[in-house]
């Protein structure tokens, strides 16, 4: 090559190198860029979202539970507590040989097959790190032979739990329910960052409906983690859990133990409120059932016993248990009349023993053969004449006694600080031709007369219609919480008042009342033998319900009917009578009258909150000699 | 101006004793200063780890050793070493797939007189010297036959290396290649053509000549979240990292995603997320600047040399830094799939480092064996 040549070519050269130069410095500068602005996108327009993921990553919110309140009665008796109980937890990673330390274990400690094959599970499942539960609720013996060995035990440790109790066991079943395991159903109903740390909720009962205070709010401590779930730092940041809130029933104790042992060996249920506030004394359906079982999840074989036994323990009578009325109804179904105007105080019928509808041949008996004779209202209630109800019904007619009754609660629910109350039954026409595609017939106003046919009432409602006619129409909303307590103090339950909407002429309230007055204080009333020598003045009505019908002609005998078909025994009563401060429903299935057997019941309930004498054993009142069967 | 030959009379009167001892101070005080960046780093990352900050220093130490040493051979001499080191690296690679240590699922080592090492290493030196000496020796821009033989060159190691597998290791090698011959001026057309036959390779290469794991790579690449505990890990870990430090970081030592074990590789292939994580943007900004200005030195040095051979060496070796720095940044931040490129200086480790300060030291070369009848213009 010439050196001409060479000149011009390196001339080229160095052109054409610039050129790519001025090219790589483009790209470089370009890509750089790229980079910047991938950086930017991620460290300014998504700063937010990654680094909350690295706050995610790192920071591990650890719950800790609330202490669960407590449940006293009206004078700070506890019905529901928490027990400390103590168990046995092990951190697998920092034990030599978990084999031989399980061995060595259970000499000192009861643990069996079912404890181990669980403690294996949660081990394998669990990071190693993590505390293990070996064994929970140890005796007191258990805990004193692990404590002395305990050195020879690296790894495992004895940690404080709570388990809730209630000391009452059966009596107090019904009132204040119990709690259980959380299940399925009640995972996906509650908020569940609240109950990070709690397993148990409120299953029945005031443990159920008031489960939000009592649950109180979950704390959480803030710890710094690793990759593994170790942590490394902390706690940060910790707000402590906020206890439940204690109840403080206007039930009262001694009284709900005293009126459980009256129904002992039968099935049946009470009902005590206090008509002033509506404040419920005693609440009792019985056989009841020790809720402690359920705690933790009931053993198969308990719970079959209690489920398959025929006196239905679990069931609550006082709010489920839906009876005919029977004759405690009378008293109401007088006020109609006379509020109606179709009766007077002075009306006078004649009971021949029977009644019959116009044109018709049937007779419905009164339970007394031959009649009462001439009565007036005080006398149908004192001595319960059915023939005088009867007639008053079908005057009255349907439409006027539903709307009524309704009124008086019949057929809606209370409104009870408790989930489980049934709503019972007040029969209409539209209510008949909706469910049985039927008119209404005029026989069948005459068993509503005396509180038989489709009517369907729970004790409860049985205490609150009683409680809203000694009031004059009007009255509270019945409940069990008197008040909450919590960090910042008291704060007592106002509780609704109820208007039935009817407005009742003093004079007319006043003979129904005294008509009640007399069925205990008149020689021949119903209730005469059971309130005997009773320190107060009281009023009430007893009541015979029938179970199973008795063909026309057929009379009832006791030794026939089986058991479970013979009449319910009734009483609803109010004492004293001048300004009543408690009102008694009571029904004992099967008993049969309600005169000897429930108004006893009844008696020995005010007996004990009016002057505190107590009577455990009760002893049926001997039968008139016509066998009352009201 | 920038690439303009400045004035060499003047310059040459100093004679500095810099200069005398081959060592270009630019380039030797932006890799110092980016090596100090890459000794912190690795401090914060490895949880405060003085033994392996000081393992690292070491190494630093040991390739600077390395890089001041090969400043002293003059470019000419290079470029007869780097032909016969190509030919040797190519025999060694046809040995390792014949007969190499597997390591790590790889066959990538050979072992003699019991000394474990990496003939893929030297091929990334070996390879622009090769392809640059053999264009440098006849017209530019390059005949067709010419070309081609350059590129053969290029792409027989590429093959070879690629087949271990090293997926990592052949880009960088044919890219160093690539860039020789970029730099030898071939047409803009011809450029366009490569491309579109790189291009229409892409689909060969993705269904048959990938192994799976490849795929799955790239795959997670465009979505993470679809293997969040497997491959997409280290992606989602990396982009928390970086994107959690925000505009100024969370501060030195105080990245939570390495010291807490949530980003693997934080000391290796990933130190750009701690990097990011501690010092934010403004930090990125920093050390961006860093290696631009390396980088412009290089180009600058380049601009500088006084024949074809040193110009078209110094245009790879630097564009070659340029894409280490590139991919590895594009990795983690999730723009690139990842294919385990370092960030060199930085991360921790040996191999690549040494191999880029030598090339550095060429630079070094390059610069300051100038002779005073070289053409100025």
């Amino acid at each position: 090559m010439s050196s001409y040549d060479n000149l011009r070519n390196q001339k080229e050269e160095l052109r054409i190198y610039r050129n790519r130069l001025l090219v790589a410095v483009c790209l470089v500068l370009l890509c750089m860029l790229l980079i910047l602005a991938r950086m930017v996108h991620l460290q300014i327009f998504q700063h937010e979202m990654y680094s909350t993921l690295s706050n995610k990553n790192r920071i591990s919110i650890i719950p800790e539970g609330p202490v669960r309140g407590l449940i006293f009665d009206r004078n700070g008796q506890i019905l529901a507590t928490n027990l400390p109980t103590f168990n046995l937890e092990v951190i697998p990673e920092q034990v030599d040989d978990l084999a031989d330390s399980l061995q060595r274990l259970g000499q000192l400690v009861h643990l069996s097959d079912k404890d181990l094959q669980k403690f294996e599970r949660m081990r394998q499942r669990e990071r190693r790190f993590k505390q293990i539960l070996l064994r929970n609720q140890l005796t007191e013996q258990e805990i004193a032979l692990f404590s002395v060995n305990q050195h020879l035990f690296p790894g495992f440790s004895i940690e404080l739990s709570e388990k809730r109790y209630y000391p009452q066991g059966d009596a107090l079943s019904h009132v204040i329910g119990y709690v259980g395991l959380i299940n399925k159903t009640e995972l996906e109903k509650i908020d569940t960052s609240n109950y990070r740390a709690t397993k148990h909720i409120g299953k029945t009962g005031l443990e159920r409906f008031y489960e939000d205070r009592l649950h109180g709010t979950t704390g959480y401590s803030q710890v710094e983690t690793d990759a593994s779930g170790r942590v490394v730092r902390g706690p940060m940041e910790k707000v402590n859990p906020e206890p439940g809130e204690n109840l403080h029933l206007t039930l009262d104790l001694e009284l709900q133990q005293l009126t459980d042992s009256l129904l002992q060996g039968r099935r049946g249920a009470i009902v005590a409120l206090d008509p002033r506030d509506g404040g419920i004394l005693a609440l009792v359906s019985h056989p009841g059932f020790d809720p402690n079982l359920f705690i933790d999840g009931i053993d198969s074989q308990s719970y079959s016993e209690l489920r398959d036994s025929p006196d239905n323990p679990l069931f609550n009578r006082a709010l489920r248990g839906v009876y005919a009325p029977g004759s405690t109804i009378k008293p109401l179904m007088g006020l109609l009349g006379l509020t109606s105007g179709l009766i007077t105080v002075h009306t006078k019928i004649w009971d021949p023993g029977y009644f019959s509808l116009p044109n018709d041949t049937r007779r419905y008996r009164d339970w007394k053969k031959f009649g009462h004779g001439s009565v007036d209202i005080f006398l149908s209630i004192a001595q319960s004449c059915d023939v005088f109800y009867y007639d008053l019904a079908v005057k009255l007619g349907i439409d006027r006694i539903h709307s009524f009754m309704s009124a008086f609660g019949f057929g809606h629910r209370t409104g009870l600080d408790m989930a489980e109350e049934k709503s019972g039954l007040m029969p209409s026409r539209e209510w008949k031709r909706r469910v049985r595609k039927q008119g209404w017939y005029p026989g069948e106003s005459v068993n509503t007369g005396i509180g038989q046919g489709y009517w369907s009432a729970t004790p409860l409602q049985l205490a609150q219609s009683t409680a809203l006619l000694v009031n004059g129409g009007q009255g509270f909303q019945p409940h069990l919480l008197k008040a909450s307590e919590s960090a910042q103090g008291l704060t007592a339950f106002q509780p609704e008042v109820v208007e039935t909407g009817i407005s009742i002429r003093k004079e007319h309230l006043t003979a129904v009342l005294e008509g009640m007055h007399q069925v205990i204080n008149s020689e021949r009333g119903t209730a005469h033998k059971a309130f005997k020598g009773a320190h107060y003045d009281a009023g009430g009505k007893t009541g015979t319900a029938q179970v199973v019908g008795i063909k026309q002609n057929e009379s009832y005998d006791v030794n026939k009917v089986a058991l479970r078909n013979r009449d319910n025994a009734l009483f609803i009563g109010f004492a004293p009578f001048d300004q009543p401060k408690i009102v008694v429903a009571v029904i004992v299935e099967n008993a049969g009258h309600g005169g000897s057997e429930a108004a006893p019941l009844a008696r020995a309930v005010m007996d004990m909150y009016l002057t505190g004498k107590k009577t455990t054993a009760i002893e049926p009142t001997a039968a008139e000699p016509e066998e009352v069967n009201d | 101006m920038l690439f303009m030959p400045k004035n060499q009379n003047i310059k040459q009167d100093r004679q500095s004793w810099l200069w005398r001892c081959h060592v270009d101070l630019p380039l030797f005080l932006f890799i110092g200063l980016l090596m100090s960046i890459g000794l912190a780093t690795v401090y914060s990352a490895s949880g405060q780890s003085l033994e392996m900050m000081d393992r690292q220093a070491l190494r630093f130490l040991l390739a600077i050793t390395f890089m001041l040493a090969i400043a002293q051979v003059p470019p000419r001499i290079l470029k007869v070493i780097g032909f016969w080191v190509f030919i040797i690296g190519l025999i060694l690679l046809l040995c390792v797939l014949q007969f190499g240590d597997i390591s790590k699922g790889a066959q990538r080592w050979l072992r003699i007189f019991g000394v474990r090492f990496q003939p893929s290493e030297i091929m990334k030196i070996a390879v622009p010297l090769m392809v640059a000496g053999y264009l440098s020796q006849g017209r530019l821009p390059p005949s067709p036959l010419r070309l081609l033989v350059a590129l053969l060159l290029t792409l027989v190691p590429t093959i070879l290396i690629a087949k271990q597998p090293d997926l990592g290791t052949a880009i960088m090698i044919a890219t160093s290649g690539l860039a020789v011959i970029f730099f030898a001026g071939i047409s803009w057309w011809l450029i366009l053509g490569m491309l579109a036959l790189i291009g229409s390779f892409v689909p060969v290469l993705w269904f048959f000549l990938m192994h799976d794991y490849q795929r799955q790579r790239v795959l997670t690449l465009f979505d993470p979240e679809r293997d969040p505990l497997g491959t997409g890990y280290h992606i989602i870990q990396s982009k928390i990292a970086i994107g959690s430090g925000g505009i100024f970081g969370k501060g030195w030592l105080n990245g939570t995603q390495s010291r807490l074990d949530f980003l693997p590789e934080s000391t290796t292939d990933f130190i750009f997320a701690v990097f990011s994580e501690e010092f934010g943007l403004i930090g990125i900004g920093g050390l961006l600047l860093a290696y631009l200005s390396l980088i412009s030195r290089g180009l600058y040095i380049g601009s500088q040399a006084q024949d074809s051979f040193s110009r078209m060496l110094a245009g790879s070796i630097t564009l070659t830094l340029f894409v280490y720095m590139f991919v590895n940044m594009g990795m983690v931040s999730g723009i690139m799939p990842v294919v385990g490129v370092p960030l060199l200086m930085i991360s921790y480790g040996g191999t690549a480092l040494v191999t880029m300060m030598l090339g550095f030291g060429i630079l070094m070369s390059i610069h300051t064996h100038k002779t005073r009848s070289s053409y100025s213009g």
